[in-house]
């Protein structure tokens, strides 16, 4: 266990790198997840479309044949990934802003992967609202997306928050993956760092990353409770 | 005439006996003619007839297991001539894979009798293992596209404009860390060799740095695209990993090291695998007895 903590700098190192690609990443896929779950639902056959082509595409491919894709299909294509050089967040998270391009791939590959899990688990929230709902919505004259935005979504909340907490904690472990693919120094890949050229025995430092990814998740799992709780229409 | 006959039987008789028995001897002789201490791991293992030995399965020229049942490589030889001593045939030897991650622990937990897989000699991993050895020198070393001459050695990343490439876990990647102005913009790494290869193919990092054996093999079959930046930068004694408390196992693996340096199974063993990228052997290392 000493491991642990004569590596501690090595442990909050990995820890503040993981959680910085699980924020952008939980951003970007929340935000194209949303627009995609209202693309799937709309009246506009040729929007539904591009919904479903979206979903089955990233739902079904593994995360790994996307990050692949993200880090050797895009440079080869041209592409550096330098669109997402924000000029304010890259003051917080200075990956974003380097010329290796590997941390923007990252990102890249884990929202696309995550938006496709964020709109069915979204969409299946507004199935579970009734079709009076937004029938009764219809026949008051709302257009399609005041309907979205006073009558379906707010009451979707409550069956969709469980299975949109599960995505996104999916999302926080599968980001172990992105050591693999150019990312230098996140939470897993410190233990690759530890038990390989360090020589330290393996189980005290994979508890050591388990608790970082637990800091990470446990906490998310017991706000999305409350957020449930809070936001539940009474039946 | 009876006794003529009875005579000639019992004289075929015995040449057939003696025959067999002649048969009988040479089938003993792989193991009879080693002699070991009672009681040690070197007679253990001559009785057991079986040799356990973790090796890489997916380094070019030193561990790599192709189409065939076993590996190939530099290490898989020197195995192969530790195993002649202890009078164990090549054929009874059974091969494990092991990843850098795990050398120590297959060898504490006994999963293996020896570990010979691109094993670096440091003192971290003396607390949990002992090494024989060095049985070969490598080096760490920069590999850059044939046409770059703005990198000369590790001291050309100090500027903070170069970009370089290794493996997750390894010991170049720590390495490399220190000459390296700010790791999160200079440095990426992969989990294999063949990704940061294509990295520096398409122009994403402007090198790759790890052992000099490993890069030879990948300039050897890429022809002409990548070249060495300059001279090896450390030292990096690859040893043979076996258990702690076992002095005598790694006493006498050391002085059959030193035999097999004199009597030119080492550089045989070279030639044959990874001399074929080019390298050279250079002189033999002492063996570290500690």
């Amino acid at each position: 266990m000493s491991v642990i903590i004569d590596n501690f700098d090595v442990f909050t190192g990995g820890f503040w790198i993981t959680l910085q690609i699980c924020i952008l990443s939980a951003i970007g896929a929340l935000i194209l997840g949303g627009l995609m779950a209202v693309l799937r639902i709309s009246p506009v056959p040729p929007l539904r479309a591009v919904g479903t082509a979206y979903v089955t595409i990233f739902r079904n491919l593994p995360l790994t044949v996307v990050m692949f894709f993200a880090a050797f299909g895009l440079p080869t294509l041209g592409s550096n990934a330098d669109f997402l050089r924000i000029p304010v967040l890259d003051v917080v998270f200075t990956r974003l802003g380097t010329d290796l391009p590997y941390f923007r791939f990252a990102i890249i590959a884990l929202t696309l992967y995550t938006a496709a899990f964020v709109c069915e688990a979204l969409r299946s929230g507004v199935n579970a609202v009734s079709p009076g709902q937004a029938e009764a919505a219809r026949s008051l004259g709302l257009t399609f997306i005041q309907n979205l935005r006073y009558v379906v979504l707010p009451q979707s909340w409550k069956a969709a928050a469980v299975p949109l907490g599960s995505v996104i904690i999916a999302m926080i472990k599968n980001s172990a993956l992105v050591g693999f693919f150019g990312v230098v120094g996140d939470l897993s890949s410190a233990a690759d760092q530890l038990t390989s050229a360090g020589g330290f025995p393996f189980i005290p430092v994979a508890i050591g990353i388990s608790i970082g990814y637990l800091i990470m998740t446990v906490p998310l799992g017991m706000y999305l409770d409350r957020l449930e709780k809070r936001q539940a229409v009474a039946r | 005439m009876r006794i003529k006959r009875v005579a000639t039987l019992a004289a075929v008789a015995a040449l057939t006996v003696g025959m067999a028995a002649c048969g009988g001897d040479s089938e003993e002789t792989t193991g009879g003619d080693k002699d070991f201490a009672a009681g040690s791991t070197m007679e253990k293992l001559n009785k057991a007839q079986k040799l356990r030995v973790g090796t890489k399965f997916d380094q070019p020229g030193f561990g790599q297991k192709g189409l065939t049942d076993t590996p190939e490589g530099f290490d898989v030889e020197v195995a192969k001539i530790i195993a002649d001593e202890l009078g164990i045939p090549a054929s009874k030897i059974e091969w494990t894979e092991a990843p850098s991650k795990v050398r120590e622990d297959v060898i504490v937990n006994d999963n293996v009798d020896l570990v010979v897989a691109t094993y670096t000699i440091n003192d971290a991993r003396k607390e949990r293992i002992a090494f024989a050895g060095p049985y070969y020198e490598a080096g760490q070393n920069i590999m850059v596209k044939a046409d770059d001459a703005s990198i000369t050695g590790p001291d050309s990343f100090k500027d903070g404009s170069k970009k370089v490439c290794s493996v997750t876990g390894s010991t170049p990647a720590e390495e490399i860390k220190k000459y390296v102005k700010d790791v999160g913009s200079q440095l990426t790494l992969f989990d294999t060799y063949d990704k940061c290869r294509d990295a520096l193919r398409s122009g994403q990092v402007d090198a790759v740095t790890t052992d000099n054996v490993i890069l030879l093999g990948y300039i050897a079959k890429d022809e002409g695209e990548f070249k060495l930046a300059g001279e090896n930068f450390t030292k990096e004694p690859y040893g043979i990993g076996v258990k702690k408390d076992d002095a005598d196992f790694r006493d006498w693996i050391n002085t059959v090291l030193e035999k097999a340096f004199e009597d030119g199974r080492w550089q045989k063993a070279w030639d044959n695998t990874a001399g074929k990228f080019g390298a050279e052997l250079g002189a033999a290392p002492t063996v570290n007895r500690y």
